[in-house]
């Protein structure tokens, strides 16, 4: 049953291929159903591949599907060819499955939209990309999947394509991940020149081709890839943007899954990063230095979804931190934790925005638990949990996450556990200034705008977000610290066994990180309490610095954006009128000039000189053609 | 000498230069006012043009990377010229292209002033670019190459933007000057080979044998790709295309840009490559140069532009720096990337080009300050025109990035600095092509924008092979590429062959190998 494994991507990109010729006529309702249940078979395909897997023997779950030869030139065969293998069916089964009820979630949410079907189409379209991603036995068709999960982020970021923040905001997306795309490129070549493949498993065994030198920049080409589609420093700022984009878009491509293509990838290729000591340790530098940033800009932040978009960014940060730690289980483990903690948060905060009319400033809410028992209720579970309180989910994968880096590293160690304080402080504020607290709503807003009549939202928004509070709270066991035959370290052993960084600390330590790990993120939340308490706004915690994120933005507008349209007007007007045709003029002009004297046999008229020219030639194409025939 | 080796027993080439010759003919003869009839006569020749394409396609032999349907025949044999035309996996798409092309500009961007004239015109230039790829003697080729200019001057001359007058002398002042001196360069290559054989011949495959000093190569390799840089056009010899691009017709853009340009790179590939093996490879450092440089500086160019039309003609010299790049990095998937890149980038143009054209119809402007919002009274239009961008800034599954993909990873593995540069210019495709989407597509539709109307089903279905195309050629280019290689593999042995074996330069040795049977044998099945 493990054939099946194609059907996975299949299915959304039928339900694409529909949606796109026949979608207008099916409608808004039947499109959404369709475009969810192709989703849905999408898991059960999952489902079926990982019990097909789970039947083999660990070290036999290596399984390749090849369906058609794409790009042969020479020495260059890159095949349409899935690699089905632990990794890529731990990433299939979450993301399908959080897919699928974001579907379902967005019926309810985009129901009434202008373009409801194109919504679901990009959809269907990005989960099909996704599945490619991660399902892709080589490098060359990686990197289809990972165009294709951008260039969906760039329609669905710009889907009100009439607003221009949105429609800046998926072109800002789109430029980014491309400046990003240049370092997967480049990896590819690299690897390409070396070892003349591009099948993850044959450079695999090719690896002692690589000079430490070459491991090194492949593996910062590689970072380069990841710091662009996973948010990181210094590519991270387009993600905040990315929040114009409708919510369910945001939970899914901006916290689920695409952002966290980057780390999959870096995993992929672990046994290259391997080679490279001195590219793992900046990896890890930027994954602590993003965690850490992200987090303080988070504090500042006045809107719903910008709270957590940084915050995503921040998670992501603890992730990349675990690769370059060499703890790929658990950035993995972290991936899927958060892939649900994550995109609880976003929908709940999407069912806020819904109730309050498309509201999304934390200054016009409060006081909405009592209006949304549903939504505050999930919402407290996933704060709670990302939050890292025992005995939820990130207790226990942030948790790996910072007792592998302890060993390893043990000053982005401490990095890692101030911002885990961060991370409970910028929630519990979330969290105060979103239920609880005085009822702002009902003031008119600062711009005029009459108050909000806030409602809860439909059951068909309600079930995911309760599906989703259950994997926010349990996802802690998928690996448990103290369980050692079940769980991920055992079933993605094959994969990293052999380069995994294993410092299998003493039972006495673990429990002594365990305890700082729940006293930091308690002290977080009390501390939150205590300095809130009663307030709605804190302007001396809210710093315009943070506010800014940093100055990064403005940073890169000062430095790139204007001398580079500078450039490009100059290269445009003067370079290429004045200087390059200038010379081109000149020399025909002094051409003239010497054939002046010639001028009195000739009429100077081109076109005489073309129809001369063109008689000339014809006929001597005919003299041709009647000689020959 | 009437002495056949046709290696086919159907007359494919000849008749591939013959229909659309008969149809400019025929267009040219109907009576004045007959003006539509003239239209639908062209269109009829131009798709039985197509039809034989697709025909001789499925004849051709894949794994034959030699000439077929070789038709020979002599002529001024005193004068060593003679009727050689044959087709290889290098110029069959070409050829295919240019018959593709032709159709859909005739279908979806004609001309309601002078109907007729404009048809005869598109005919006789589809018969010199078809020419032109088949063949196989040096004068043959440059009476084609030349051919070329006339009705690509009365077409930019007579339909087409204000200053069109002025854009056709530049173009044709331009181009006729890089000819030129392409002339001077055959007579020297000619005079050459029969200083060695004492056998006067402009056959291609005959003169392939010849071989000359260093000097003397790489002057005659400049003489020839100084005509294809400018034709292409290679930087910094592009001034000519904004301004031409920009003032003609849609239709004719479509063909300048689609098959002309081609026509540039085509020749290095064919001339350059395989008459002056040794040269190329001592010159092709300065070629990679310019041809990184056009990637960047085109795409830096173009990110300035507020003409749609001058655009996608800046993004034409970045898309031809990559051909070139290509071209001259001689590794065996950079080449195949390189032909692979003309065919798509000819399709992608042209759709551009088309799209363009009917939004010009509708707003009676292409500037991106007049457009706004077409997203919105215009979806269908708005959703192609973002396939077609999106297969230009290379986007994997569509057309354009199988070329430029293989060009980078072939040069990277021969020259990798340059590969390293060229690999930034995927930035900035998606940077000026997004803002120009932007500009014209998005945000909100006001005034004469609100009221354009979305493709009519007819216009749908002329744009619609050039799209079905740019997703095929992307998603399954196998067929493509198995009878592009073998080709390519051949010119880049013969680099190989010379440049192993120094000593052989100027020998004799391989003189022999290549003249008399041996070339008998290279033309046959």
């Amino acid at each position: 049953m493990i054939q099946t494994a194609f059907l996975m991507p299949l299915f959304p990109l039928i339900g694409f291929v529909i949606l796109a010729f026949a979608g207008r006529r099916l409608g808004e309702r039947i499109a959404g159903i369709l475009a969810t249940s192709t989703v849905a078979m999408s898991f059960v395909f999952a489902v079926i591949v990982w019990v097909a897997m789970e039947g083999r023997a660990p070290s036999n779950r290596e399984f390749t599907q090849t369906l058609f030869t794409w790009l042969p030139v020479g020495s260059l065969q890159v095949k349409v060819a899935f690699l089905i293998d632990p990794l890529s069916i731990t990433m299939c089964l979450f993301v399908t499955f959080i897919s699928a009820f974001i579907h379902l979630y967005s019926i309810g949410y985009m129901k009434g939209d202008r373009d409801t079907v194109k919504f679901f189409l990009y959809l269907n379209l990005f989960v099909a990309s996704m599945l490619v991603l991660v399902m892709a036995n080589n490098l060359v068709l990686t990197f289809v999947g990972w165009e294709g999960v951008g260039v969906c982020s760039y329609w669905l970021v710009s889907y009100y394509y009439d607003k221009e923040s949105a429609i800046s905001a998926g072109k800002k997306a789109f430029v980014y991940n491309r400046i990003g795309d240049v370092g997967l490129l480049l990896a590819m070549f690299l690897i390409f020149s070396k070892v003349g493949t591009l099948d993850y498993l044959s450079i695999f065994t090719k690896t002692s081709a690589f000079t430490p030198l070459v491991a090194t920049l492949i593996g910062l080409a590689l970072l380069l890839a990841a710091t662009g589609k996973s948010a990181q420093i210094p590519l991270f700022n387009w993600l905040p943007g990315s929040m114009e984009g409708p919510t369910p878009v945001s939970a899914l491509i901006h916290a689920a899954t695409m952002v966290t293509a980057g780390v999959y990838l870096l995993c992929r290729m672990n046994p290259v990063l391997f080679l490279s000591p001195n590219a793992e340790l900046i990896i890890a530098i930027i994954g602590a230095l993003t965690a850490f940033v992200a987090a303080t800009i988070a504090t500042a932040q006045r809107d719903i979804k910008a709270v957590l978009a940084y915050s995503t960014i921040s998670q992501i940060g603890y992730m990349v931190l675990a690769v370059g730690a060499g703890a790929y289980v658990a950035a993995i483990f972290l991936m899927i934790a958060h892939a649900f903690y994550k995109s609880l948060l976003f929908l709940a905060a999407g069912s806020v925005s819904h109730g309050l009319n498309g509201e999304r400033d934390l200054g016009r809410m409060g006081a909405l638990r009592k209006i949304m028992p549903w939504t505050s209720a999930t919402f407290i579970v996933g704060w709670l949990a990302i939050a890292g309180v025992p005995p939820l989910s990130a207790f226990w994968s942030k948790g790996d996450v910072l007792d592998n880096v302890y060993r390893k590293y043990p000053y982005l160690w401490a990095i890692g556990l101030l911002t885990a304080f961060l991370t409970a402080y910028y929630m519990t504020r979330l969290y105060k200034l979103t239920f609880s607290g005085d009822a702002r709503y009902k003031e008119v807003g600062p711009d005029g705008s009459p108050p909000l009549h806030p409602h809860e939202s439909p059951w068909v928004m309600r079930i995911p977000l309760l599906v989703l509070a259950v994997g926010a709270a349990t996802a802690g066991m998928l690996n448990l610290p103290f369980v050692h035959n079940f769980g991920l370290d055992e079933f993605l052993s094959p994969v990293f066994d052999a380069t995994l960084y294993n410092a299998h600390e003493s039972g006495s330590l673990l429990w002594l990180l365990a305890i700082i790990d729940s006293l930091v993120a308690i002290a977080g939340i009390v501390v939150t309490f205590f300095l809130w308490k009663g307030r709605s706004t804190y302007p001396l915690l809210e710093r315009k610095f943070l506010l800014k994120e940093w100055y990064w933005d403005d940073m890169y507008d000062t430095v790139i954006g204007r001398p580079g349209t500078k450039l490009a007007n100059f290269s445009a007007t003067t370079v290429d009128v004045t200087v390059i045709d200038g010379a081109v003029n000149g020399i025909a002009s002094g051409v003239v000039r010497t054939a002046k004297s010639m001028r009195k046999i000739q009429t100077g008229q081109i076109r005489q000189y073309a129809l001369i020219l063109a008689a000339g030639i014809l006929a001597l194409l005919v003299f041709v053609l009647t000689r020959v025939f | 000498m009437a002495h056949f080796t046709t290696s086919s027993s159907f007359p494919y080439i000849v008749l591939l230069l013959l229909v659309p010759l008969l149809g400019s003919l025929a267009a040219v003869l109907l009576p004045k006012k007959h003006s539509e009839t003239a239209r639908w006569v062209g269109i009829g020749a131009s798709v039985v043009t197509l039809g034989l394409v697709i025909a001789m396609t499925i004849a051709f032999q894949t794994t034959n990377g030699g000439y077929q349907f070789v038709s020979q025949h002599s002529w001024a044999s005193e004068l060593g010229i003679s009727w050689i035309s044959g087709i290889d996996g290098i110029s069959l798409f070409m050829v295919g292209l240019t018959a593709l092309i032709t159709p859909i500009v005739l279908l979806g961007a004609s001309e309601k002033k002078r109907t007729k004239s404009y048809v005869a015109w598109m005919l006789l230039l589809e018969f010199a670019c078809i020419g032109s790829f088949v063949s196989m003697d040096l004068i043959l080729f440059f009476l084609f190459f030349e051919l070329t200019l006339i009705p690509s001057y009365f077409l930019i001359v007579g339909w087409g933007g204000p200053k069109r007058a002025a854009a056709a002398t530049k173009f044709f002042i331009y181009t006729f000057a890089g000819s030129t001196v392409m002339l001077v360069g055959i007579l020297y290559v000619a005079y050459q080979h029969h200083q060695q054989t004492n056998q006067l011949t402009f056959s291609l495959l005959d003169l392939m044998a010849t071989r000359y000093s260093g000097v003397a190569g790489v002057l005659l390799l400049v003489a020839f790709t100084i005509g294809f840089a400018i034709k292409a056009p290679v930087f910094p010899f592009h001034t000519w295309s904004p301004d031409t691009y920009g003032e003609a017709a849609a239709g004719t853009s479509m063909m300048l840009a689609a098959i002309l340009a081609k026509l540039g790179a085509y020749g290095m590939i064919r001339f350059d490559l395989s008459l002056f093996p040794h040269a190329s490879s001592v010159v092709a450092p300065v070629m990679l140069t310019l041809a990184t440089i056009g990637i960047i500086y085109g795409a830096i160019v173009a990110c300035a532009q507020k003409d749609l039309k001058r655009l996608v003609a800046y993004s034409s010299l970045a898309q031809m720096g990559f051909i070139v790049l290509g071209t001259f990095a001689l590794s065996e998937q950079s080449l195949t990337g390189a032909v692979f890149l003309m065919l798509s980038h000819g399709i992608i143009t042209a759709a551009f080009f088309l799209l363009i054209g009917w939004i010009a119809q509708r707003r009676g402007t292409w500037q991106l300050d007049e457009l706004k919002g077409l997203q919105g009274p215009a979806p269908i239009l708005a959703a192609l025109f973002t396939v077609v961008m999106l297969a230009s800034i290379g986007l994997p599954g569509l057309a354009g990035f199988v070329g430029e993909y293989l060009i980078l990873i072939g040069t990277f593995v021969t020259h990798q600095w340059w590969a390293l540069v060229a690999t930034f210019g995927v930035v900035f495709a998606a940077i000026y092509l997004l803002w120009a989407y932007q500009r014209s597509f998005q945000g909100k539709a006001e005034g004469a924008n609100a009221s354009v109307k979305d493709l009519t089903m007819a216009e749908r279905a002329i744009v619609a092979p050039l799209i079905l195309l740019i997703v095929l050629l992307g998603v399954f280019p196998k067929p493509f590429l198995d009878r592009i290689t073998p080709s390519v593999d051949r010119t880049l042995n013969q680099i190989t062959i010379v440049n192993c074996n120094p000593h052989l330069v100027c020998g004799s040795n391989l003189l022999g190998g290549h003249t008399g049977m041996g070339t008998q044998s290279e033309m046959g099945k």
